[in-house]
């Protein structure tokens, strides 16, 4: 078989995947949370009519808004879709060579996270200011924890292409529980709760302006637009989450190209996707959220175990 | 079932009630202040053939309040402000000038407070004989925002439309990167004229009235006014009454501040708590409504009522405090509530005490101010005092509220307690100049005075309330010094004050 077209084809199956799954994911933390607190809460399917309705509604722009507020929501979505397509999700296989380097995810997700900060400064109102000024504040400290934690993910590969990680992580699993590669993992984690915008570096249920941080960026947002980012969002989480469980558990994956294989594989991430949705909002149940100057000392330490997985790798 | 003497020996300036010259009142506010008084109300009266004010001033511990009364010049309507030596009262002083045009004079700051610009300024909706709406209407006018320059400061308004369902209220934030400078609150948004509602109301129409200033205060407000009235008919009630009553406010404290705890959790994204502490105040609620037939115990509080007959399930109330108590381990427990609530939004003792806070916030800040101990209408086992917290901040006005809610449920819940209940205030003698009642309540929030004055026929002449937000909203500014802008919704659910019971 032509293996540009199954790369081709992966792709696409991949994004299927990940638009269906986020909002659906999204539906169940939300469950999840209401059961723990003993709350009906809505359908798991809430967020597929929530966006449904909102993609009917009416944009509504102020008139200081420019470009960017309808161009935002545009390069969000898209950034996000390339990320997608070059990631190793459902498969091991690139689509490009070597297009799928760890830094260059990063950078194409950091072109989305400013896009929806300049989304927040765009319509001149205090509390969009005040989300980007925080975002980007915990953007950069998030950084360095970051890059840190790829150098650390990408030594025993020997690459920072994030498929050839995958791979070899999948012929040597007993890496998976060393030292150096957990300390990474948690790195991630931290930064991707940050980067998220989930408790308790920010929540995502609040009604309070003045705490907000990524909700306050899209405050002026509606109809489509709101509906793009929203949607955008819960992708990136997922996606996130499935890049971690890649990097973590990637059994299961389809290495070897085959259609059954494939079908395999989504199943198995489905179902790591929902047990994993599950346990952060369980663990996002028992925390409160920090006190905002306390966020950089949480990711600090998140650079902290980053450059810790490093050293333990090059010394072991 | 007996009546105690009035328990204001102590004081060798005996009166309970003195008119006094208007050249005379700063002298004689002063030498009261000095006494340890508080100004507790202040309030304007305007009929046809006499103006006046009445400045109440209220000592606890012996129960000593004192009553001067300024008269007014109908033609040339103004009095000597006491501004510049009580800040609380500069704020009441604000209110009548806008209410009744009568100006304090050498008012150090007076400008609006009610008056939010959307009718004519020489229109004075509580004035003898103004029309019932104004001629004109005119837009609102610019609101004096005092703004704090320099750089890197920026401004963020908040409000008065909020998400969620709260009443409305603007902030005025400055800020620096996240440090609020200043903070000015902009209320008064919603001016009902219930003053003036009450105007020509017959007793029971007033007590239907009273419960409705503020919805969550509802046994506060009322119980304040039917005290207010039998102070002012001179009417003995029987102490078993009394004790009733007492209940009834303790049980509306109970469900208040297990809300305020849990929201205080929710502001902290600590959701969990927040349900749990909804379930509770949903079961107290029930219970609210087996008690007295309505869930925000409405009715509860009766015009000459002979006996009550409240049957509390002692089981209930145990099973009760046995959640509360989990609820609140699940919150102590949670090392990131702690940090969050401790340090935070501090209002420290001397700031209390001059911007004169009452309730919770009070006693949080190390203050015993509480009207059940020192200006009681029941005297419970004698030698508790008020529960205080040391340190001014979230963590203490949490503190209180949890420590309150065990001490209320245990009130309820303990029949000996109850029975050790005597009448605590007794005006006794008839007052020389006019026929007036007070009526002193410790609400959730804090104290709420009240002032009746009837007509020969026993018709409501005026009804002056004072709730304690009205004297607590200035010291959240305060207390905001320092804060951060995202604990700001915190700081401000740690002070739960009304909108409602401020704009009359």
């Amino acid at each position: 078989m032509n293996m540009t077209l199954y790369s081709f084809t992966i792709s696409i199956i991949q994004i299927a995947f990940i638009l269906l799954l986020a909002p659906l994911l999204n539906g169940i933390m939300i469950k999840v949370k209401s059961r723990a607190e003993r709350r009906v809460g809505p359908s798991i399917f809430q967020s597929f009519y929530d966006l449904r309705k909102l993609f009917k509604k009416e944009t509504l722009r102020s008139n200081s808004s420019t470009f960017i507020f309808t161009a935002a929501p545009l390069i969000m979505i898209a950034s996000t879709v390339v990320v997608i397509v070059i990631s190793p999700i459902l498969s091991t296989k690139e689509l490009f060579n070597n297009s799928g380097d760890l830094f260059v995810i990063v950078f194409i997700l950091l072109i989305g996270s400013m896009s929806v900060a300049l989304l927040g400064l765009d319509a001149g109102t205090a509390f969009g200011g005040m989300g980007s000024s925080r975002a980007m504040t915990i953007s950069s400290f998030s950084e360095p924890a970051l890059l840190v934690s790829i150098a650390a993910l990408s030594l025993q590969a020997k690459s920072t292409n994030l498929p050839i990680i995958v791979s070899t992580n999948l012929h040597h699993t007993s890496w998976l529980l060393s030292p150096a590669h957990l300390l990474a993992i948690i790195a991630l984690l931290i930064v991707i709760f940050a980067e998220a915008g989930r408790i308790p570096v920010d929540n995502p249920a609040t009604h309070l302006e003045l705490t907000m941080i990524y909700e306050a960026m899209i405050l002026e947002s509606s109809g489509e637009n709101l509906a793009l980012v929203k949607l955008s969002e819960y992708m990136r989480f997922t996606l996130l989450i499935c890049i971690v469980l890649n990097l973590f558990i990637p059994i299961g994956i389809d290495a070897s190209n085959s259609w059954i294989l494939l079908v395999v594989s989504s199943g198995l991430m489905a179902l790591k996707l929902v047990l994993v949705s599950t346990i952060v909002a369980l663990f996002e149940t028992t925390q409160a959220k920090l006190r905002l100057f306390r966020v950089p000392e949480l990711l600090a330490g998140a650079f902290v175990l980053a450059t810790l997985a490093v050293v333990t790798e090059i010394v072991t | 079932m007996h009546q105690t003497s009035k328990p204001k020996s102590v004081d060798s300036d005996c009166f309970i009630q003195k008119q006094v010259a208007a050249s005379e009142l700063i002298e004689q506010s002063k030498a009261l202040f000095d006494q340890g008084f508080r100004i507790a109300l202040i309030s304007a009266q305007d009929y046809k053939d006499q103006c006046y004010i009445s400045y109440f001033f209220l000592k606890g511990n012996p129960d000593i309040r004192k009553e001067l009364i300024v008269s007014i010049d109908k033609s040339n309507r103004q009095v000597p402000s006491l501004g510049a030596i009580s800040f609380s009262a500069s704020r009441f002083e604000r209110e009548f000038y806008d209410l009744f045009g009568i100006l304090p004079l050498n008012h150090p700051f007076l400008r609006p407070l009610v008056f939010h610009g959307n009718w004519p300024a020489d229109w004075h909706p509580m004035a003898f004989g103004a029309s019932e709406k104004p001629s004109t209407t005119c837009g609102p006018y610019e609101f004096p925002f005092v703004s704090v320059e320099g750089d890197g400061i920026f401004e963020v308004p908040v409000g008065p439309i909020h998400a969620g369902l709260i009443e409305p209220g603007h902030f005025r934030f400055s800020v620096v990167g996240e440090t609020i400078v200043k903070m000015k609150a902009r209320l008064w948004y919603l001016h009902k004229g219930i003053e003036k509602l009450f105007e020509g109301k017959t007793i029971q129409e007033g007590l239907k009235l009273s419960e409705l200033i503020s919805g969550d205060s509802a046994v506060a407000h009322s119980l304040a006014f039917m005290l207010a009235l039998e102070d002012c008919l001179n009417s003995k009630v029987d102490s078993d009454v009394l004790v009733g009553r007492a209940q009834l406010l303790e049980l509306e404290r109970i469900y208040n501040h297990i809300t305020d705890i849990g929201a205080m959790c929710n502001d902290v994204g600590y959701s969990m708590a927040n349900s749990y502490a909804q379930i509770l105040k949903e079961e107290l609620l029930n219970l609210n409504l087996q008690i007295t037939g309505h869930r925000l115990l409405r009715g509860g509080i009766k015009y000459q009522q002979k006996s009550t007959n409240y049957e509390v399930d002692s089981n209930q109330i145990k099973k009760l405090t046995e959640q509360f108590s989990k609820l609140i381990n699940l919150i102590d427990q949670n090392s990131n509530i702690l940090d969050r609530f401790v340090g935070t939004a501090k209002l420290s003792a001397t700031e209390a005490k001059d911007l004169n806070v009452l309730g919770v916030v009070a006693r949080a800040s190390s203050l015993s101010v509480d009207s059940r101990y020192e200006n009681p209408f029941v005297i419970k086992t004698p030698g508790i005092s008020p529960i205080t917290e040391q340190s001014g901040d979230v963590y203490s006005r949490y503190r209180v509220r949890v420590e309150e809610v065990f001490e209320s449920l245990n009130f309820i819940n303990n029949p000996e307690v109850a029975n050790k209940v005597t009448v605590a205030y007794d005006s006794g003698t008839t007052k020389d100049f006019v026929r007036c009642g007070f009526g002193i309540v410790e609400g959730f929030r804090g104290t709420v005075v009240s002032r009746i004055e009837l007509d020969s026929n026993n018709t409501i002449k005026r009804y002056k309330i004072v709730d304690p937000s009205f004297l607590n909203w200035p010291a959240l500014s305060v207390a905001l010094k320092d804060t951060i802008i995202p604990d700001f919704p915190l700081a401000n659910k740690s002070f739960n004050l009304s909108y409602s019971g401020n704009d009359l």
